[in-house]
């Protein structure tokens, strides 16, 4: 071997390992890149939506037109009294009354809900008069934040002087539902929604889907019909979202008449998308069950029942519920086949139950993606941010079953 | 020499083959010995007898090399069936051949004693009796080699003719004696040499068993013998 | 023989023989199993051939030949393992006891239970010690009681040699054992359900000679109680642990007899060839 040749050959073979590994670092960055800047974006536009404007009013109650009974506030019947009453119209004159004419819409449908649920805690406010720290309407609340209209941007100016207006981490929004003020919506319904969608989805894909996984691996014998199921199934995995929603239209809305924008129906349109990924998932943790342990039971005496349900089905278990996990996420992130089915409805009440109107959270999103009121921005983002955490806390859900359910083997 | 043949293992193979070359080299000087030793004897060569003996500390070392390479062949390849049968029959082999020589060393020492013997007439058929037995080292020793259990069989009835020489001799001796006692520290020299050699032709015939064994796997059945002078006839 | 430079494997020190291994067990009783002309077929190739084989009850009968002779095909049709092959086809008549095992008659379920077998790669479930050999009894409802399983567990364990090394940690994975313990877990297991003959397909190819040496001496401690079969492509294997040694090749039954002839003085050319390693 010649060694200046081998030299210049080692030198070639060095430079372009060193050129692999850049353009390997290169890639990831990049992904990393792409990725924080997503994050980044997201927190920036939405950290704003978990934080909202207060502002301190002094409402004379006892001279208020409000006529509220003190004791039917500690009653069942509070939520009525409350909802009967125009605290909107109280607060207005309050405001108005301390601030001046521009002040009559500084508080919202958020303001209001927190006056009823301050009442009802303590309902002899009733009787006097008392200073409270109130949500400010979306148009205050978005002057406060960034930038309003001039009258907005004047008012805070004022309560500012007078230090006034401040801002709080906003629990509403976790716990409200869609409403059309900006400042008071909260994503609580849309994860109920959202929450209930996937049980239904969950009872009926994961049964569904894991016996179909065993018979065709374990049972069915090989022939061309099989071939055919197993065609069929990768295929339907691979069909875009939307069409599970047109069929859901056309068999549970038109043909089965199910309630429209039901839980139910979004569950169910839900599992013919996921069990499609439920069936290769498990077709795949049980093919990966290696035939010394079908054996060694077969050769104690076993029957097929018994192999598959007391060995296999065990240790394909980690397999499958990874499987299951990940197509229930994908399933918790589709718009377009709910939006078929009607899951497009305001709801400004969370659901009750699987048969009751809903929505889901990435149709939440959407929805207020296209609200025109500047206040909604903030909110999609902040929606978007829960969203994700729910996906990763879904994530790592997975990993932690399957950690934990990993038999070596 | 029939080289051992396919073993997988080809260091198998020259490990057996340079076994049967060993065996073959201790029989070709046993043999020699015998011969010589009978020459000497017939030509009253002292120097020649002197050889012989100090030649055959080498067939004892030939001996203990075999046995050494025997065991460790044992140990390392694991010889099976026919392979092992070779290799315990090369071991009892190389033991029996160690005796021939020293049988033959037996008679070169003495030769020096015998210096007037030429007037003795048995003594004019020991070199016969001392050719066939040769002959009868020389066959079996190739039958080993070639695995040949037919020719095995063959040298055991040659077995016959050097008892009946031996018979004959050892009646002429005990007349000779008889006749004049001034023969008999002669004559019994002459007696043990004649012994000597048909010793050698019993080894050759046990070593001819021990062939066919190797060979077959089967034991050969109670041999003929030759006339045996203590039973009455 | 200094000079050559082969890397030949020295072969494990076999035991020192005792009585009961060179004096041959009297031909007294009918064989526990039976084989006549068996063949199988993998789709059109024959792997193998008119096989005729008797296993009997009180002697270890191995079956050596060289890779892909259909040994161990021979031995999956003993407890009809073979039909887990879809394109396995098996023709002839096996009996156990008398009775056809490929009868309609015979549940195969049941068969396995009575002939046990043990696999090359030691395969315990991956449950715990306990679990591993209680499985068996378990399914077939050999225990009536939790003390009745434990005695069942003690037994085995103890028959397997296993007993004093585990008996403080039978919650523990099977799988954290090592092979040699393994393979004897798995002997046990096949036990724990009280099998009448133990198959055996090459046993100690995957574990170190110390190991191998224990499982030998298990399988004589063994041969009383079972008939066994043993599969080995280790020659020296089947030579010190079986009294009766079939030689397969390509597909056929070569020779069949005692042990101690075939390793001294074959019949057949090459069944010589082949365990004097000429072949190949």
């Amino acid at each position: 071997m010649n060694r200046p040749d081998q030299s210049a050959r080692l030198k070639r073979r060095y430079a372009s390992e060193r050129r692999f590994r850049a353009a390997g670092f290169f890639a990831v960055s990049l992904s990393a890149l792409f990725l924080g800047l997503l994050l980044g974006n997201m927190a920036w536009k939405g950290l704003g939506g978990f934080t909202r404007t207060e502002a301190e009013v002094t409402i004379d109650f006892a001279r208020s037109d409000l006529m509220i009974d003190p004791a039917a506030l500690t009653g069942g019947q509070a939520q009525e009294v409350i909802g009967s009453a125009d605290l909107d119209g109280a607060l207005s004159k309050a405001a108005t009354a301390e601030y001046g004419p521009e002040a009559e819409e500084m508080f919202g449908a958020g303001g209001s809900r927190a006056l009823g649920r301050g009442l009802i805690n303590d309902s002899s406010l009733l009787q006097r008069s008392a200073t409270l720290w109130l949500p400010a309407g979306s148009k205050l609340d978005g002057a406060y934040k960034s930038e309003g209209d001039a009258l907005n941007e004047r008012l805070i100016a004022k309560l500012d002087a007078q230090d006034k207006v401040r801002l709080r981490f906003n629990s509403d929004f976790l716990t409200a539902s869609d409403a059309t003020d900006s400042s008071a919506v909260g994503v609580w319904g849309a994860l109920k929604g959202t929450f209930l969608t996937i049980v239904v989805t969950m009872l009926l894909a994961f049964p569904v889907g894991v016996l179909s996984a065993l018979y065709l691996e374990e049972f069915a014998s090989r022939n061309r019909w099989t071939d055919l199921i197993e065609v069929s199934i990768n295929n339907l995995a691979a069909v875009p979202s939307i069409i599970f929603g047109l069929l859901g239209l056309a068999v549970f809305l038109n043909f089965m008449h199910l309630p429209r924008s039901a839980p139910l129906v979004g569950g169910l349109t839900l599992a013919l998308m996921t069990m499609p990924v439920i069936v290769i998932a498990g077709r795949n943790a049980i093919k990966s069950v290696p035939p010394s342990i079908r054996d060694a039971a077969l050769g104690v005496g076993a029957s097929k029942m018994q192999v598959v349900f007391h060995h296999v089905l065990p240790l394909a278990l980690p397999g499958i519920l990874t499987g299951t996990i990940i197509g229930m996420a994908r399933a918790l992130g589709e718009t377009a086949p709910l939006l078929m089915i009607g899951m497009r409805a305001f709801i400004a009440a969370p659901p009750s139950g699987i048969t009751e109107p809903a929505t889901v959270l990435p149709v939440q999103i959407f929805l207020w993606s296209d609200e025109v009121d500047r206040g909604f921005v903030e909110k999609t983002s902040a929606a978007i941010i829960v969203l994700l955490i729910f996906m990763l806390l879904m994530n790592g859900l997975a990993i932690y079953l399957r950690n934990r359910f990993e038999q070596r083997w | 020499m029939a080289t051992s043949s396919g073993h997988t293992i080809k260091a198998f193979d020259e490990d057996l083959d340079r076994l049967r070359a060993l065996i073959n080299q201790m029989g070709g000087l046993a043999e020699h010995a015998i011969r010589e030793s009978m020459r000497c004897l017939v030509q009253r060569d002292l120097e020649g007898a002197e050889k012989i003996v100090a030649t055959d500390k080498k067939l004892d070392a030939l001996e203990i090399e075999t046995e050494r390479r025997v065991v460790q062949l044992i140990a390392l390849r694991a010889p099976m069936a026919g392979d092992l049968r070779d290799v315990v029959a090369a071991l009892k082999i190389s033991s029996v051949v160690e005796r021939i020589g020293d049988y033959a060393k037996n008679i070169a020492k003495r030769v020096p004693l015998l210096d007037n013997a030429h007037s003795i007439e048995p003594i004019s058929l020991m070199p016969e009796m001392a050719r066939i037995a040769s002959e009868m080292v020389h066959d079996v020793l190739n039958a080993f080699v070639e695995r040949d259990a037919e020719a095995a069989l063959r040298v055991v009835e040659r077995d016959r003719a050097v008892d009946d020489f031996y018979n004959s001799i050892f009646r002429a001796l005990l007349t000779f004696m008889m006749e004049n006692s001034n023969n008999i520290s002669q004559s019994t020299h002459l007696l043990f040499i004649a012994k000597n050699i048909e010793r050698v032709g019993d080894h050759a015939t046990n070593i001819a068993e021990m062939v066919y064994y190797a060979s077959t796997g089967q034991h050969l059945a109670d041999r003929p013998r030759g006339h045996d002078p203590l039973k009455p006839e | 023989m200094a000079e050559t430079e082969t890397t030949t494997v020295p072969t494990p020190v076999p035991p020192v023989p005792r009585p009961a291994d060179t004096v041959e067990p009297a031909e007294q009783h009918s064989p526990k199993m039976c084989a006549r002309d068996i063949s199988v077929f993998y789709g059109d190739k024959q792997a193998l051939k008119d096989v005729s084989i008797d296993i009997h009850d009180d002697r270890v009968t191995a079956f050596i030949g060289p890779s892909g002779c259909g040994k161990s095909t021979f031995l999956r049709c003993l407890n009809r393992m073979n039909d887990t092959i879809p394109s396995a086809r098996v023709t002839g008549h096996i009996e156990l006891d008398g009775e056809d095992i490929n009868s309609a008659a015979m549940d195969v379920v049941q068969l396995r239970a009575r002939v046990g077998m043990v696999f090359q790669k030691p395969n315990p479930f991956p449950k715990s010690i306990y679990e591993n050999v209680a499985y068996g009894p378990r399914i077939h409802g050999l225990a009536a009681g939790k003390s009745e399983m434990d005695a069942i567990v003690e037994k085995s364990l103890k028959r397997a040699g296993l007993w004093e090394e585990v008996k403080d940690r039978l919650q523990e994975s099977g799988t954290a054992l090592s092979g040699g313990q393994q393979q004897r877990l798995c002997i046990a297991r096949a036990i724990a359900v009280d099998p009448e003959v133990i198959l055996m397909d090459e046993p100690c190819s995957a574990l170190d000679p110390i190991a191998t040496a224990k499982i030998e001496e298990l399988i004589h401690e063994l041969r009383g109680r079972y008939a066994i079969a043993i599969v080995t492509h280790n020659m020296q294997q089947a030579a010190r642990v079986s009294q009766r040694t079939a030689f397969f090749h390509l597909g056929e039954l070569i020779e069949y007899g005692k042990t101690s002839t075939i390793f001294t003085n074959p019949v057949e050319r090459r069944t010589q060839d082949y365990i004097t390693g000429r072949y190949g």
